[in-house]
């Protein structure tokens, strides 16, 4: 039986962060059966309807993942709620990983409590930064000091494994904002931290101020050095990469699910725009809350389109995914006179029959992917 | 005595009857609706079955306005009750085409010299007015466009007179437009323009002042018979090259073909010499009889010359047969076209193709990628360069691949005789560009009140490097332009070779003059740098004199290219980006280790590079 995992995209979010172009609605912009107060209901639905789609074999879930969006502004009784849905169709793997995402300031001590009691073992925090002055250019409202709270607060009701992500290369942020950042991240204690470079998505508010010069325009080469920073600054604190924007202080401690994506491995997405993996064939979903919500209602799929991977894209993204893990790429995938090239540009090592990127080749891993699969 | 209507006959008239004229006018100043109103007029094409502007058959002539190849049309026209001939010979309205103007002028007794009443004369009329005075015509002044409200009749016929030195009382005024004034106008060419003389008796001497490829009837010779008969009884012989050929079809434009036995003294037509190449019946050429032939030619024969080079290569390396039967098909037709085969490591395969000049290059490029679907790219042009060795020696320089590596000893350039006519407020902006330009001032005359004659020696490379704009823009549009060639003078001339590490490109390689030098290398390198994607490494741009570096640049080693987020949703965006990719990499070129995408080729030899 292939690996399964499941996702649970919640599209809500308190107030649309600028540079944000995920698939997320304020509670303003919805009504009708898109709403927050039915939409546990309305992923009930749609797990069952998949449920029934397996017919008699389906798999159980080895993870689940509740994205967003900002899972945490739905109540935690609602959360539990779909979990306990995905449970009862599928069946939890005995040491199910089950994440939540969650903002710093829509947690708080009960109801932390009460998803740990529901279920969940991994929760991942939005940190995004430790400065002031940067957290207002990204438009998050928590503080720093919230992040520690909500972290501890968490560690307390028992959560085996907490992340927070961060955001470098922002509009303003220096080297030493960056490194703070880092150490701050560290410091609340989390076994697992993700950074991410900031990316000006077209049509966010962040990219309008950018164009009108408001802001100066994120450099690569800045990126780059931040890059460097936090990989230096985290395993220096014991954490090491095993993807390319994901380092964790153990084996334990890497995120189960995540590495479904990277691995070729099956998974369901539940929920407005999730895209969902079965062997070889990718779909997605209808991206408004409420076309999703009525697709359902009248009992039909909420897929929206759909692809067969081909024996050469199915490689390509074998490649491209397999690359970005520490565990690195079996070497019989590939041809052996380009590997042997990279390795002397610095690209990659050779370990245990596996090609690994160098520091470098992280950072240039497009360019390493695409002379693999030339 | 033979009736008028016998007299008049084609293929047989009386050469007192005859009157053979052309028209010199500015691209605008309305030369192709007047030969279309005379059309009109004399009956020859009805008002509802003219085409606008009949005369000019090619599109791109019609669609840029402009006569790139001359036509002609034989027009009956009565005056004072009798019936005359009249040859309207069309002449081609651009520098490039010079050449092709004199020989037209010198089928010629007369010219109407057309103005445009709004406007004034332009360079361009004045240099093929000075042509036709060297030619002995007969000059009828004549103000188009009066019924235009900006039109400043007395202003311009004050101008005119100045010019030619006549009255300005006997300054025609017509409007081509609407009609006003050409059928007097067509009584005056009958007065005014000197019948043709010549010997009914000698052997035949007839000027080729056209030739055109037919796919059907092969080439169409156009001519002016200056002595003795054409007659399809006999074979022709061109005494250029000696060759003779059947004579297939001999006759007269009215506007249609129409086939004639024979064509007599001072007779316009056209001949069907049975040859499939233009080449082969040379515009200029005397063409008489293989069986009576003449002793001498008529003088005034050239063989063309290109005076702009430029290699011309496909975007798709694929379409490198298509270009090369293209380029076949084109010189039937052209018989100023030169081509060779070049290769080029950024550019592949293509042809460095000689020019009359720029003009008659965009028309060819633009014919190729017309007529024959391709799209091409072309470097930079340049002009032709003898390099004097220092052992003695001579390289011809027609692509600065050729240039000598070492022991150069002299180098000579192309000159050109310039003239710009424009207002007085502009004198200083554009004696300043051609001061810049490497010009020499030869004089200076003042038309009228407000309008100046300047005169120049210029180097052809500097005008040929987007001198007609910068010309225009400095006067916004009110500068006119004109030029011949005046042979050649010594210059301190270098190649510049622009190196990407290391590897010089050899499409970017260009002849400048010493002190222009720095300034092309660092334009060129400044542009390369903003047009290459960064690669893995460090790439320097230099540009360099031989192995002196003269200018300098750095691409710095991307760090960064990895996605950040690659999670579910993420996957099929992400794959379809690297196919992209892949794809893109298909159509880079490879100059030593760096990748160049070709479009960074097409930008940076599609702005012409600015050296002032």
């Amino acid at each position: 039986m292939r690996p399964f995992g499941v996702y649970v995209h919640v599209p809500f979010c308190a107030s649309r962060c600028g540079y944000c172009d995920f698939n997320t609605y304020t509670a303003a912009e919805l009504g009708g059966g898109g709403s927050q107060a039915e939409y546990a209901d309305t992923v009930a639905r749609e797990i069952r309807y998949a449920r029934a789609s397996f017919g008699a074999d389906a798999p159980v879930a080895e993870t689940v993942f509740f994205g967003g969006g900002t899972p945490t502004l739905l109540p935690a009784k609602d959360l539990v709620r779909i979990l306990d849905v995905v449970r009862e169709e599928f069946g939890l793997a005995p040491d199910a990983e089950v994440t939540t995402e969650a903002n710093p300031e829509s947690v708080d001590a009960a109801s932390l409590r009460q998803l740990r009691d529901g279920g969940f073992n991994r929760i991942s925090f939005g940190m995004q930064s430790a400065r002031p002055h940067v957290l207002a250019v990204l438009d998050r409202q928590h503080t720093t000091g919230r992040t520690v709270e909500a972290v501890a607060m968490a560690c307390d009701a028992g959560f085996a494994h907490v992340n927070v992500d961060l955001i470098y290369g922002t509009p303003g942020e220096t080297d030493d904002d960056w490194r703070a950042s880092v150490d701050a991240a560290i410091a609340t204690g989390v076994d697992h931290v993700s950074a991410y470079s900031l990316i000006v998505e077209a049509g966010t508010r962040l990219a309008a101020r950018i164009n009108r010069g408001e802001l100066p325009r994120p450099d690569d080469d800045v990126a780059a050095d931040r890059y460097v920073i936090a990989d230096e600054t985290l395993s220096a604190a014991g954490f090491e990469w095993y993807e390319v924007s994901n380092w964790a202080r153990d084996d334990a401690a890497r995120s189960q699910h995540n590495l479904l994506y990277w691995t070729g491995a099956d998974w369901w997405g539940f929920g407005p725009g999730a895209h969902s993996h079965l062997d070889g064939v990718r779909w997605w979903n209808v991206k408004h809350p409420t076309a999703y919500a009525a697709r359902l209602a009248a009992g039909e799929s909420p897929a929206d389109g759909r692809e067969t991977l081909t024996e050469a894209e199915r490689r390509l993204e074998d490649v491209m995914l397999r690359l970005r893990l520490r565990d690195g790429l079996p070497l019989d995938r590939v041809g052996a006179d380009e590997v042997d090239a990279m390795r002397d540009e610095g690209l990659l090592t050779i370990d245990a029959g596996r090609a690994v990127l160098t520091l470098r080749g992280r950072l240039l891993a497009n360019t390493v992917i695409a002379r693999l699969v030339d | 005595m033979p009736s008028d209507t016998e007299r008049a006959a084609a293929g047989r008239t009386d050469p007192a009857l005859i009157r053979n004229f052309c028209i010199i006018a500015h691209i605008d100043h309305g030369k192709s609706t007047l030969a279309d109103r005379m059309l009109e007029f004399t009956g020859l094409v009805e008002g509802r079955n003219m085409r606008a502007q009949y005369l000019d058959k090619m599109d791109i002539e019609r669609e840029r306005g402009i006569t790139i190849k001359a036509q002609n049309v034989r027009l009956p026209w009565t005056t004072d009750g009798v019936e005359h001939v009249l040859h309207l010979i069309d002449t081609p309205g651009h520098v490039d085409f010079s050449y092709e103007v004199s020989r037209s002028l010198a089928a010629c007794e007369g010219a109407i010299l057309l103005v445009d009443a709004a406007q004034g004369i332009e360079a361009q009329t004045l240099a093929n007015l000075y042509l036709a005075l060297e030619n002995d015509l007969h000059l009828i002044p004549v103000l188009n466009k009066i019924d235009l409200p900006a039109a400043q009749p007395e202003k311009y016929a004050a101008e005119l007179a100045h010019i030619i030195g006549c009255d300005p009382g006997d300054v025609l005024k017509v409007s081509a437009k609407t009609g006003e004034g050409v059928p007097y106008l067509l009584d005056e060419v009958v007065r005014q323009v000197p019948a043709p003389t010549g010997d009914p008796d000698a052997p035949p001497r007839a000027l080729i002042f056209d030739s055109v490829y037919d796919q059907y009837r092969g080439v169409i010779t156009y001519v002016r018979v200056i002595d003795g008969r054409l007659t399809t009884r006999d074979r022709c012989l061109m005494m250029s090259t000696g060759a003779t050929h059947e004579t297939l079809e001999v006759g007269v434009a009215a506007p249609e073909p129409t086939p004639r036995p024979s064509l007599g003294v001072g007779e316009v037509g056209y001949v069907i010499p049975g040859v499939k190449e233009v080449r082969q019946a040379r515009v200029g050429d005397t063409m008489t009889s293989a069986s009576k032939p003449a002793k001498e030619p008529l003088g005034g024969y050239r063989h063309p010359k290109p005076m702009v080079y430029s290699g011309l290569y496909p975007i798709d390396g694929s379409d490198y047969p298509v270009l090369r039967d293209a380029l076949d098909k084109l010189q039937l037709n052209d018989a100023a076209l030169v081509y060779e085969p070049e290769s080029s490591v950024a550019l592949g395969f293509g042809f460095r193709c000689g020019f009359l000049g720029l003009l008659h290059m965009e028309i060819v490029r633009e014919r190729l990628e017309r007529e024959f679907d391709l799209s091409l790219i072309s470097t930079a042009p340049n002009v032709v360069y003898r390099v004097a060795m220092e052992d003695g020696g001579e390289v011809i320089v027609t692509n600065p691949a050729d240039w000598p590596a070492a022991k150069i000893g002299n180098v000579y350039e192309p000159v050109v005789d310039a003239m710009v006519l424009l207002p007085t407020e502009y004198v200083g902006s554009v004696m300043e560009l051609c001061q810049q330009r490497r010009g020499t001032l030869k004089g200076m005359d003042y038309l009228s009140a407000d309008r100046v004659e300047l005169k120049y020696v210029l180097p052809l490379a500097e005008i040929i490097f987007d001198f007609f704009d910068q010309l225009k823009s400095r006067t916004r549009g009110y500068a006119s332009l004109d030029y011949e060639p005046a042979g050649e003078q010594e210059s301190q001339l270098v190649k510049v070779d622009i190196l990407l590490q290391g590897e010089t490109v050899d499409a970017f390689s260009a002849i400048v003059h010493k002190d222009k030098a720095y300034a092309y290398g660092t334009a060129m390198a400044s542009k390369l740098r903003e047009l290459i994607p960064r690669q893995q490494f460090e790439v320097p741009i230099q540009a360099a004199i031989g192995s002196r570096v003269i200018a300098r640049e750095n691409i710095r080693a991307i760090r960064k290219d990895v996605l950040a987020k690659c999670y579910g949703g993420d996957i099929t965006r992400k794959r379809k980006l690297l196919e992209k990719q892949k794809e893109g990499k298909r159509r880079m070129k490879m100059v030593g280790r760096v990748e160049v995408p070709q479009e960074a080729f097409i930008a940076a030899l599609q702005t012409t590079p600015k050296t002032d």
